[in-house]
């Protein structure tokens, strides 16, 4: 006997999908201008040797780079609390992606910072600029434009990451995927249209942030 | 009482982090080999391979890992296999990897410049012969740091794995969270141990980086 496919079953459930479509959305643009608020400030500590705030992104950086998304989440949902610290399953997702994603968007940044030519800062300082008016109008905004498209990918593979916080129970996309295939029986399908459905994000964040780069950061932003 | 001895901990920790070191390499080696074949396939003269090669970058590169391995374990079930988690965590691992690299490898070769094709296609070398003497080894010069630097990806990736019920570190780190009440000692050590798995790797890359960077200054 051979399998029948059955994919409309999966569309029985198109609310919880598009609530859990919604919910992943939310959580990556959160995520996203936090993390990259987080990011600029560790980029100029790290680019300018502010210090302590330096040493204390250096340590940042390669402690959430060099350990899974997956333990960074376990540790603030299910370590924190014996600190006193509770997070409800949302609190934590969001927490999780801003720190992670806060670590490489400092790296990055911090590359297009440190790619700023010197004649560029002297020229401003010539013009008697402050220093925070320097990073704001001079620094700034071509090192974000140099580094946007590594920004971008970062920003999509974060987005894609949020798929293990269903195991938190943080009801996004794919806990969605996991409660209707509890319901239906059709593993396959459900997580078939939901993989179609991360796919679709995926090529649609990247064009948003491409586009809003162009807009923001100008012609250098490709 | 059931109180669990740090000792005992740590020693199935170090058990769950063996099987997490496996893991890696085996997706490492296979998903080179499959990205070597991607990478051919992404630099074919001829479009169709080039597409199909890109397609399957895109999908890959565009879903989630955790998708990818569900599909694999309950995909394989329909068509009658018994799928193991170890054996869909490798599949899907691999073929995580392979598109990562065969990308990567890509940018390397197209970092080689155009004058050493012009240059070499002079000398009257076939298309083989240009690949084999001239442009690969230099692609492969260019590619070390940036595979050394992957494989910490291919090393966090293995978590996820855990969510299928492979019995690798972070499962491990769970079941062990679960049965001591002690969430913030395991899975702080649980993090120590990848950290110390990934963190030479990114250092090595690091240097690796510095090293071509240097010598190209010359």
């Amino acid at each position: 006997m051979s399998y029948q496919f059955d994919f409309v079953a999966v569309f029985d459930y198109s609310s919880v999908l598009l609530a859990g479509t919604a919910h992943t959305l939310l959580l990556t643009t959160v995520g996203a201008v936090a993390g990259l608020g987080i990011g600029i400030l560790g980029a100029v500590s790290r680019a300018w040797q502010i210090k302590p705030f330096d040493r204390i992104f250096a340590v940042y950086v390669e402690l959430i780079r060099n350990t899974p998304f997956l333990i960074q989440l376990f540790f603030i949902y299910f370590g924190l609390p014996s600190l006193g610290f509770r997070l409800d399953e949302w609190q934590a997702a969001i927490l999780a992606v801003i720190i992670n994603l806060g670590a490489y968007t400092t790296e990055i940044v911090r590359a297009g910072i440190e790619a700023t030519p010197r004649g560029q800062i002297e020229a401003a300082e010539s013009l008697a600029m402050t220093r925070p008016q320097i990073f704001r109008h001079v620094v700034l905004p071509p090192a974000l434009a140099k580094v946007w498209p590594a920004i971008c990918s970062q920003m999509v593979i974060v987005m894609l990451g949020t798929s293990v916080c269903s195991q938190i129970a943080a009801e996004e996309l794919t806990f969605a995927a996991n409660f209707i295939q509890s319901r239906n029986f059709r593993a396959f399908e459900t997580y078939f249209i939901v993989t179609v459905i991360y796919f679709v994000l995926a090529v649609a964040v990247r064009q948003l942030l491409t586009q809003a780069g162009l807009r923001l950061l100008g012609r250098r932003a490709r | 009482m059931n109180e669990i001895a740090l000792s005992a901990i740590i020693r199935n920790l170090l058990e769950g982090a063996a099987w997490t070191l496996g893991l890696s390499l085996t997706a490492f080696v296979l998903g080179g080999i499959a990205g070597l074949i991607l990478l051919f396939a992404r630099i074919a003269k001829n479009p169709l391979p080039r597409r199909l090669a890109q397609a399957y970058i895109e999908v890959f590169q565009g879903t989630p890992l955790l998708m990818q391995l569900f599909i694999i374990f309950f995909g394989g079930s329909l068509i009658g296999l018994e799928v193991s988690p170890w054996i869909a965590a490798a599949l899907g691992l691999t073929l995580f990897t392979s598109a990562y690299l065969g990308e990567i490898w890509r940018g390397c070769v197209e970092s080689v410049p155009k004058g050493q094709w012009e240059a070499s296609a002079s000398l009257a070398l076939t298309h083989v012969e240009q690949m084999r003497h001239v442009i690969l080894p230099q692609a492969l010069r260019i590619a070390i740091a940036p595979t050394v630097g992957f494989s910490v990806q291919v090393v966090k990736g293995t978590a996820v794995t855990s969510i299928i019920g492979f019995v690798e570190l972070t499962k491990t780190g769970s079941m062990l969270a679960n049965a001591t009440f002690q969430p913030f000692l395991v899975f702080g050590l649980v993090a120590l141990g990848y950290f110390a798995l990934c963190y030479p790797l990114s250092a090595y890359s690091r240097v690796l980086e510095r090293k071509i960077h240097g010598s190209r200054a010359h």
